[in-house]
């Protein structure tokens, strides 16, 4: 396995989706290949850091006045 | 290793029941959906428009659709999903009608390998939230994913952002399988070097 073929492995290896073979062959190229292992380690902490933030929260007001604008429009709809 | 990948679902979810009563007339259990799902529309909007203005229609609009198509959804996908399809829909169609210059799909620049050949192969040492406070951070995520083409960052935001499977995320966007794991392995790499210009371990001596 190469650095190409080790990259067409990293969704599914993050997927839990890789058969045991496939495994052992992606462990095999990583110690063997720290660029590899980088790269692993940091897509896993740039999908952690992006899953642990809430990067555009909605506030409390916002989303009342939109809760109460969609009711509105759909009761007008119901009614029309 | 712990899975990123969300489960599927072999139940019937409590949707089915509450979907079924909205059809009938129940205002109020379509009010309960509209609770449920407010949020995460509002969030997908302006993650594939990063307009708050935008995205603010579209979580109105994607309602008021569903509502008036309540009859057509036919059940062999999540309610979420199909929600999702609308508010996807409705924002590429936000940017076409933004940006007069370009078109925009979710085809758009998804042909180049630009950008997602690592090239920077530095740890991320401390960890970032170690690094930077809640407000810092927060923007450099929400700077960094505005600069993904939006044909990727709308498979970032689905897959990674809002935890749909592999499969709610094709369904969604109309993608088979695997373009959905192409695009989002491309993503990723994509955000993950242009994150590591923040993140990278600093050599001693070396500013921040």
């Amino acid at each position: 396995m190469n650095c190409t073929d080790f990259l067409s492995q990293l969704t599914d290896y993050f997927d839990g989706q890789i058969s045991p073979e496939l495994l052992e062959e992606v462990r095999t190229h990583l110690a063997g290949c720290h660029h590899c292992e980088v790269v692993l380690n940091t897509t896993r902490q740039t999908i952690e850091v992006y899953r642990g933030q809430e990067i555009y929260e909605i506030s409390d007001d916002l989303r009342e006045r939109l809760h109460s604008a969609i009711m509105t429009k759909c009761l007008e709809k119901k009614r029309a | 290793m712990p899975t990123i990948q969300s489960p599927g679902t072999e139940e019937i979810h409590p949707d089915v029941a509450l979907v079924e009563r909205a059809r009938e007339g129940d205002t109020a259990a379509f009010e309960q959906l509209v609770r449920q799902y407010e949020r995460q529309i509002f969030r997908v909007a302006q993650h594939i428009t990063q307009n708050r203005e935008d995205a603010e229609d579209i979580t109105q609009d994607t309602f008021l659709k569903a509502y008036e198509k309540l009859s057509q959804f036919q059940g062999n996908s999540k309610f979420s999903t199909w929600l999702v399809r609308i508010a996807v829909n409705e924002s590429l169609m936000r940017l076409r009608k933004r940006k007069t210059s370009k078109t925009v799909s979710m085809d758009e620049d998804v042909q180049t390998e630009e950008g997602s050949i690592p090239r920077d192969f530095a740890e991320w040492r401390p960890n970032p939230e170690q690094i930077f406070d809640q407000n810092e951070l927060n923007d450099i995520l929400r700077r960094t994913i505005q600069g993904l083409p939006p044909g990727f960052r709308t498979v970032f935001t689905l897959r990674d952002i809002e935890n749909l499977s592999t499969e709610e995320t094709a369904e969604a966007l109309g993608l088979s399988i695997p373009a959905v794991k192409s695009r989002l392995l491309r993503a990723r790499l994509q955000l993950r070097e242009r994150l590591s210009r923040y993140f990278r371990q600093r050599k001693e001596g070396q500013p921040a």
